[in-house]
Formats: C-alpha cells, structure tokens, sequence
C-alpha cells in the first residue's frame, strides 16, 4: 500500500530531513511512526500527501509513483487518501457538516450521498447532532475529531496523522488513537506519527522508528 | 449525468455563494463596485454623447442646403418657373428664390458698396435660388447639385458641404477615441477585479490550502473566485447603466428646450437594448477575465505547507 524506496529528501535550504529511508506498507496495516521532533516524521508524511516529492528514490502509494505524478493529477490522489493534521485544518467560517462534507462535494457525491456519509462520520466520531456548530465553538479535541470526520468521510484506503494528539491531554488523546484503530479494524491502512510514546506502549501495533531522517528500528511487524 | 448535475450544482453553489460573500463586506465590495462602475460608465457616456452628436448633424437639415447661381440674362419669370421646377423635384424639400434686384438693395444697403456699384451699368447680382434637399447625406446632395447644374439656366451651383464632412470627420475621429478610451478603461476593470481578487485569494489562503489537502482540483479552487469577479463585473455594469441613463434623464429637458430655440425637434437618446446589453455583458465577462488572471497568477503559489 505504501512503499519506501531508498528515499532521500533535501530541503531548498540545504537540510536533509530524511536519507535512505526504505519500508513497506500492506492493505490493512497499522502502524506508528515515532521518533525524536526533528528526525522526519511530519517529512515522511508529507511525501506520502504529495506536499513534497523525494529528492531521490522512490514513494508508492497505492501502487502509483508519487515522484513522477503530474500536477494535475493530484487532486484525485489526494480524494484517496485522508490526512489527518495536528492544527486540525478546520474551516472557521463554515459549520461543521460543511467541514466534514468539504471532501465529498469535491468528490461530486450527491447531495443525499453527503449528508448520510457526514453523519456516519460524526457519529463514528462521537460528535453526533453537532452539524450546525461552529468549529470556534468546540474543545481542541472536538475539532480534531472534526477533523478526523473529514479525514475518513470519503472512505479513504489509506488514513494519515500527524501528531493527531499533539495537543490534546492524555484521556483524550486515548480517546483518539482507539479511534484510529476502529478505522483500521475495518481495513483502512493507518499511519499515525507520534513522538508520545507513552501513550501507544500499550498498542500491539507495528512501530516505526526514524532518527535523524533514517528508520532505526521496525519493531512488532506482522507481516513481511 | 450524474457529474454533470454535480457540476452544474457546484456552479449554482459557487454563484450564490459569491454574491453572498459580496454582500457580507458591503462598505468594501461598494467601493470595488463603484470604481468599476465609473470606469464602465465613462466610455458608455461618451459614446452616447457621440452617438448623439452624430444623429443631432444628421438631423441639421440647413447643413445641406446649397445655392444655385443662375444666369445673368435669366428673367425674374423664367427664375420663378426654374424655381418651382427644381422644387417639384422629389428630392429637394425646398427652394427659396432670391431675386437679383432684392439682392442688390441688401447689398447697397450691408455692404457699404453702394458707390461702387452705382459705378456700374446695372445689377451685376444674378438671380440665385437657395435648395433644401430632403436628404443630407452628402452623396445626395452631390448628385442633387450636379443635376441642377446641368439645367440650361444654371451658371454656378455652390455646394458647401466640406464643414459637414468637417465635422463628421471629426466625430469619427471621436469615434476612435472612445473606442481607445473603451479599451482602456475595459483594462481597468479587468486590472480593479483581478488585484480585488488578489486580496481576497490571500486572506482565503487556509481555505484553499485545506481545499487542496483534501483533493480540490484546481477548478474547484478557481470557480468561486471566477463568480466573484463576474458579479463585481456585472454590478458595476449595472450602476454604470445607472448613471449613464440617470445622467440623459437629467440633461434631457435643458436639450430639448435649447433644440426647440433652433427649432429643432431633437432630443437626446439614451443606450438602447443592445448596447445596454453590451455594456452588462462586456462588465461581467471582464470582471470573470480579470479574477481569472487574478487566479492563475496567484492560485498556484498558494500550496499545502
């Protein structure tokens, strides 16, 4: 599902953010990746968004060369995938069904079709009945559920996060991450960047650990 | 069908939405409005005021007359009768005789000659014959002129048209001008839609990044803004319309008294049906031209961080 290839990526200002990093992804998989803040983590996820294209070697995902896609062929790659981003990203002039339903109106699902799947997305959220709300008028870990809901309302393959607890409190961010793992038990491949450690020790999850821009431990993998 | 009912629905979305946008900064969007109106309304009034120029030295009837010099040995009879044959004509409105001896007594008494011409055997003034064509378009006249020239009575036909063509010489030239003026200010529409759409694409910048994180194309990003500018365009168009046939209805009385002083039935006419929807039409596709500019120029840089 997602493939690292030897990826190198330099930055315009010179800095290396990530140098030789090499792994694998299955449909399905769950899986951490940690490390110290600076080691590459929000680069990594990036590559994988198409916000930034490797230097050298190669990204895949879903089986389509990132490095090589043309510009205007990411928006679509983008509508297959869901991102998860710890500032939420949340529209404030606009209620939070218009949040949620943002990636389905530019998919050109019906009117119909949007209102049922942003429902189903709140509610698999825990934010029910709160369509007409303003997002300013939420909790930060209500606004990163809003998020969330507009991560997975189009049904993506594959769910990314960056530092989707970051700024949330230790209940909360609990709260989170067995959200994350519902979305996984129902076949989507998650990938979730995290440096708090704590909070996943408890997970039976495959773990990604990168330093310094290379993978330094893969620990807890099911499949090869 | 399905994407195409999408398509039209997120068309109507875009275009209600942007009028509401407009609405939600009044004080703001008023004065983008304004500008573009004054810069709409200038080139629409002054080809008004030409197009009116144009239809007031057509309906000048006395630009055309001429006057035809008849032989001296003429009689004041045989005058009277090439008079009353020139007129019968279907293509004159008029003839005036102006009698040789007539002539000469007003000349005496204007002139300060009279001792001059007591010094002369006779009247040396022939009869002359002022002609009022029905038509005055020049060609008309010309032939008209060259027709009566041809009669046996006939010494000299002296047409004046060239102040005619003078000034119609000159309101093409002034034509041209607000033509020039047209395209000029049209460009400044453009230009006032497109650095308006500039500012808003910026303070919109979290939009369109979130818009784009999540897979907007970048039509999708681009057809907001597009609306906006059609309805700044089409505003200003429409205020413009305002004040052009606000201006006519306001000059229209003092026109008419002043016309009817030189006794003359003419009175100003306003932007008709298909002007008027030139003038809305070229406002809303400059004001869409311009945030489109706007747009490609600016839409790009703007990418997920």
């Amino acid at each position: 599902m997602i493939r690292f290839e030897n990826v190198f990526k330099r930055y315009p200002n010179g800095r290396e953010a990530l140098s030789g990093v090499s792994f694998n992804m299955e449909r399905g998989d769950f899986v951490f990746l940690t490390g110290p803040s600076g080691a590459g983590k929000s680069t990594l996820l990036k590559l994988i968004a198409l916000i930034e294209r490797p230097t050298r070697g190669t990204v895949l995902v879903n089986n389509q060369n990132t490095g090589r896609m043309p510009r205007r062929k990411i928006p679509a790659f983008r509508q297959r995938l869901g991102v998860v981003f710890q500032d939420h990203k949340l529209l404030y002039d606009r209620s939070v069904f218009d949040n949620v339903a943002l990636p389905l109106v530019i998919a050109g699902a019906s009117r119909r079709e949007t209102e049922k799947r942003v429902r189903a997305a709140l509610d698999q959220v825990g934010l029910r009945g709160r369509e007409t709300h303003a997002p300013i008028t939420l909790s930060t870990g209500e606004q990163q559920r809003v998020g969330i809901a507009r991560a997975v309302a189009p049904r993506p393959d594959v769910l990314i996060a960056d530092e989707p607890t970051g700024n949330l409190d230790p209940e909360l961010s609990i709260e989170i991450m067995e959200l994350f793992t519902r979305f996984n038990e129902v076949g989507v491949t998650v990938l979730i960047a995290t440096h708090d450690l704590d909070l996943i020790r408890h997970m039976q999850c495959r773990r990604l650990k990168l330093v310094a821009g290379q993978i330094s431990g893969d620990v807890g993998r099911v499949k090869g | 069908m399905d994407a195409l009912r999408h398509y039209f629905r997120l068309h109507r979305s875009n275009c209600i939405g942007a009028l509401a946008r407009i609405a939600r900064q009044p004080f703001a969007s008023a004065l983008t409005i304004l500008v573009i109106a004054i810069a709409l309304a200038l080139p629409a009034a002054l080809r008004v005021a030409v197009s009116n120029a144009d239809a007031m030295s057509e309906s000048w009837q006395g630009a055309a007359d001429f006057t035809v010099y008849l032989k001296l040995d003429v009689a004041t009879e045989a005058a009277r009768r090439t008079a009353r044959a020139i007129e019968s004509r279907d293509d004159v409105a008029a003839v005036t005789l102006i009698d040789r001896d007539a002539a000469l007594a007003e000349f005496r008494a204007k002139s300060g000659f009279g001792e001059a011409l007591d010094a002369l055997d006779g009247n040396p003034l022939p009869h002359a014959l002022v002609v009022r064509p029905k038509s005055g378009v020049a060609a008309d006249v010309e032939a008209l002129a060259a027709a009566i020239g041809k009669l046996p009575e006939t010494d000299l036909v002296q047409v004046d048209t060239a102040w005619v063509a003078r000034l119609r010489a000159m309101l093409a030239l002034a034509g041209r001008l607000v033509d020039l003026a047209t395209v000029l200010l049209g460009l400044a529409v453009a230009i006032v839609v497109g650095n308006t759409i500039r500012l808003e694409i910026n303070s919109r910048s979290t939009e369109i990044e979130v818009t784009k994180l999540v897979g907007g194309t970048d039509g999708f990003i681009r057809r907001p803004f597009l609306y906006l500018g059609l309805w700044y365009g089409l505003a200003g168009a429409l205020i413009a319309w305002t004040l052009v046939t606000g201006g006519l209805w306001v000059l229209g009385p003092p026109v008419r008294t002043l016309a009817a002083l030189y006794g003359s039935t003419f009175a100003l006419h306003g932007l008709s049906l298909p002007e008027s929807g030139v003038l809305l039409a070229g406002g809303a596709i400059l004001g869409w031209a311009g945030a489109g500019l706007a747009a490609a120029r600016h839409l790009r840089a703007i990418e997920p961080q």
